[in-house]
């Protein structure tokens, strides 16, 4: 089957980052802070390169939807062997209320316009954990989902999809043209090779804004307050049973 | 000239003589004038005849321990007067104590059985104080990560940690001056500085453990060495007590300071010898914004050396480290530690780190640097890292190559200096000298530095390997005027090797030194000083 395959990458704070709450609590402190590709969009990214070198699929479009800096990541992806970009640029207050919904109504639209096979989406990005955006895609579109996917096979206008569920492995065969959004264990996602990313920046990405694809981002959630967890009080070591039961009753657990 | 002699008092004779027998033979191997290079400390026969009478002259080799010196025992009195002024802190515990009696690569164990645990500079100085009167041996210990055997008792001397001692006392973001206790760890240290927008001025794989008071003690090097020199540098003052208790305040936080003796540059790898260090300010340089890695893989040594210098052209100002590794080490990591290969298999593989101040500049730099080396084939794959998840992920291939060798068998590890030109001559000669007898020889390290750390593995401890190591590997070191330990020291295992790097009128010097500042020899006795030593 040869098509096209969107993959969207998500510009999120590196995982390796200790996350600091701004001190008016309305999110977190984004500015200069290091930023990554969620690691759910490399693995993505890395199944769809996978496909096109299996000669399955025949083009590989990147897309993130967000400010300047999201172009980094669409490079990221291109190093990683996607063939061309697409930037939705959103920025400012509509950024900080940019959501799955808003995400997948601009996929949506993207994959009409590019006529894709498949949308490949992380299952979640790991700044909000929302896992929402591949199924509202899925359903904007019509089309089929195989969500927390750890194997793909493409066959003849399908595909074969391995769920990881609570229960354990859940196998599903779906029609294209479909959503599938990766779960961690699909693929080990490889590094960019430098011939790779000196190609990558020859390759094109593409500039649009939400507005050219009827695309309202009108946001129905509204972020009341932003707290850190509560700190982990140190624990105490006790000497005997007796001890243990005795702190217990101080502390009107028994 | 010189029998084969049995006794060690033979050997302490033995180097003295060489040398005052031959100055002639020395100033005949004197360079050209105008040459830059100092002459050799021996002459190629004179070498030979040194290291023959080192490693055969006696029963056992130069590295195991000598005789216990005639220091007192531990009493029940002594013990009362530890518990006394460390309340709760004078362990006896065998099985507390065990721990500290055995070095990270757990290739020495000592038999103390009193570990103090001190949290002041006045506590130490309480201590020296009596164990001097006393005579007793004392051991200064920090996190443990040493690799020469310099920081666990060699008999029953008594191990002071620093471990408690792990307050920041001060920090100036303005000039970047930090002053802390010697136990903090340097990980811990990174952190409180990372949060005030600096960094530590060295970094090493065992930043987790190893504290800044063993780190000045031991002049540690690492992997930021070639962008922001040695601690005999950063380093700006200390606290330290000497043996008979005595606190020498160096302490002092001034960039600049040209009053007298730098006394402080006498203890910054003194091993513990000299003095305890019990408080360091040091200088720290700003949190770069821009950090890049790179991983790349190289044919062959030429090519690798070439790429430095590339690299050095047209990175140099951004560049923070550049260390390498050979294809063994790969293996060890992929084998031991499941690390992945991030690249195709090379024969040579480089860690690149640059550190900027502006992201778009450094990423043009690095990215015609990559570009040139691409082209020129000097490089015939490689990766770049921006993220920090990633960048963590490519520096653990350089960092935990020691941790996987612990899995391959025994190691023989070697931390030599050389010309840069000559690093990897020396792990092909060693491989070509071992024929097969070794399970693997292979060689990494901070080739930015000239810094080697050549290791040798067997399935287990094999003497007759050892024998056919050393002194192969002290005599080709010494022939090319490197050092035969670049930034590991010389603690219990390498004391008696000083002589191939160091000439017998230094080692002297060293000698009265010790015995100014510390009479009775109980600051960490057996250790980086040759047996040989009046």
């Amino acid at each position: 089957m040869s098509g096209r395959v969107l993959v969207g990458v998500k510009r999120v704070i590196d995982y390796a980052v200790k996350i600091r709450v701004k001190p008016d609590h309305t999110g977190v402190v984004t500015d200069g802070v290091k930023h990554s590709m969620n690691p759910f969009c490399e693995i993505a990214v890395e199944e769809a390169v996978k496909l096109k070198e299996k000669k399955l699929i025949q083009e590989v479009v990147a897309v993130s939807c967000g400010p300047q800096q999201s172009q980094e990541t669409i490079r990221t992806a291109l190093a990683m062997g996607a063939d061309r970009g697409i930037h939705v640029e959103v920025s400012g207050k509509d950024y900080d209320s940019l959501g799955p919904l808003q995400v997948s109504k601009i996929l949506a639209a993207l994959a009409k316009k590019e006529e894709a096979q498949l949308v490949i989406l992380g299952k979640q990005a790991i700044d909000d954990d929302c896992n929402q955006t591949g199924q509202m895609t899925a359903a904007l579109l019509d089309w089929p989902q195989g969500t927390f996917a750890s194997e793909v096979s493409l066959e003849a206008g399908k595909v074969k999809v391995v769920r990881e569920i609570d229960g354990g492995l859940e196998t599903i065969k779906i029609n294209t043209p479909a959503v599938l959004t990766a779960d961690l264990r699909l693929n080990t996602p490889r590094y960019a090779t430098l011939p790779n990313i000196m190609k990558a920046k020859k390759k094109k990405i593409a500039n649009m804004k939400p507005a050219d694809l009827g695309v309202d981002l009108t946001s129905r959630l509204e972020v009341l307050r932003v707290d850190e967890p509560p700190q982990r009080q140190a624990g105490m070591k006790v000497e005997t049973v007796e001890d243990l039961v005795g702190k217990l009753k101080e502390a009107g657990k028994v | 000239m010189l029998r084969i002699l049995q006794r060690t008092s033979r050997l302490r004779r033995a180097p003295r003589h060489l040398c005052l027998q031959s100055p002639a033979s020395c100033t005949a191997q004197f360079l050209p004038v105008g040459s830059q290079r100092p002459p050799p400390i021996w002459g190629s026969a004179q070498l030979v005849l040194f290291s023959h009478k080192l490693h055969n002259g006696t029963d056992q080799s130069p590295a195991a321990a000598p005789e216990r010196r005639t220091f007192s025992r531990v009493s029940e009195d002594d013990l009362a007067f530890f518990r006394k002024i460390l309340p709760g802190r004078a362990i006896t515990d065998p099985d507390l104590v065990e721990s500290s009696n055995v070095d990270w690569l757990k290739s020495v164990r000592g038999s103390s059985e009193v570990l103090l645990r001190p949290q002041t500079t006045e506590e130490i100085s309480q201590i020296l104080r009596y164990c001097n009167s006393r005579n007793l041996a004392v051991n200064p210990q920090g996190g443990n990560t040493g690799l020469v055997g310099g920081s666990v008792p060699v008999y029953d001397e008594i191990i002071l940690s620093t471990s408690l001692m792990n307050n920041i006392v001060s920090f100036d973001n303005i000039s970047g001056i930090l002053t802390c206790q010697a136990g903090c760890i340097l990980e811990s240290l990174s952190l409180f500085l990372e949060e005030r927008d600096h960094i530590m001025p060295l970094d090493l794989g065992a930043k987790g453990s190893c504290q800044i008071g063993g780190n000045v003690a031991t002049n540690a090097g690492g992997l930021r060495l070639l962008r922001y020199g040695s601690l005999h540098g950063t380093v700006l003052g200390l606290e330290v007590v000497l043996a008979d208790g005595r606190v020498l305040d160096c302490l002092a936080t001034l960039r600049k300071d040209n009053t007298g003796y730098d006394l402080k540059q006498l203890f910054i790898g003194s091993e513990g010898t000299l003095g305890v260090i019990t408080a360091v300010s040091i200088l720290c340089p700003r949190k770069p914004k821009s950090v890049n890695v790179v991983f790349l893989g190289c044919k062959t040594f030429e090519q690798l050396l070439k790429t430095f210098q590339l690299c050095r052209g047209m990175l140099g100002e951004i560049l923070s480290a550049f260390e390498f590794l050979d294809s063994e080490c790969m293996r060890l990591l992929n084998t031991h530690l499941k690390l992945a290969n991030p690249i195709s298999a090379c024969p040579f593989y480089i860690v690149i780190e640059t550190s900027g101040s502006d992201p778009s500049h450094d990423a043009q730099k690095l990215h015609n640097f990559l570009e040139e080396a691409i082209t020129s084939l000097l490089v015939t794959d490689g990766t770049v890292a921006t993220e920090e998840s990633k960048i963590k992920a490519l520096w653990s291939l350089r960092e935990r190559v020691t941790e996987a060798l612990t899995h391959e068998g025994f190691n023989y590890k070697y931390d030599i200096s050389l010309p840069v030109e000559r690093i990897y001559q020396l792990v092909t000669d060693t491989r070509q000298h071992l024929g097969g007898r070794a399970k693997s020889v292979m060689g990494y390290g901070h080739l930015g530095d000239g810094n080697l750390h050549l290791n040798i593995t067997s399935p287990a401890k094999d003497p007759a390997l050892l024998a056919t190591i050393e002194p192969f590997v002290y005599e080709w070191t010494a022939r090319y005027h490197g050092s035969i330990s670049a930034e590991h020291g010389l603690g219990l295992k390498k004391r008696n090797y000083i002589y191939y790097s160091k000439s017998s009128q230094a080692v002297a010097l060293m000698g009265h030194i010790k015995a100014m500042l510390d009479p009775k020899g109980i600051l960490n006795p057996y250790k980086t000083l040759p047996d040989n030593l009046k």
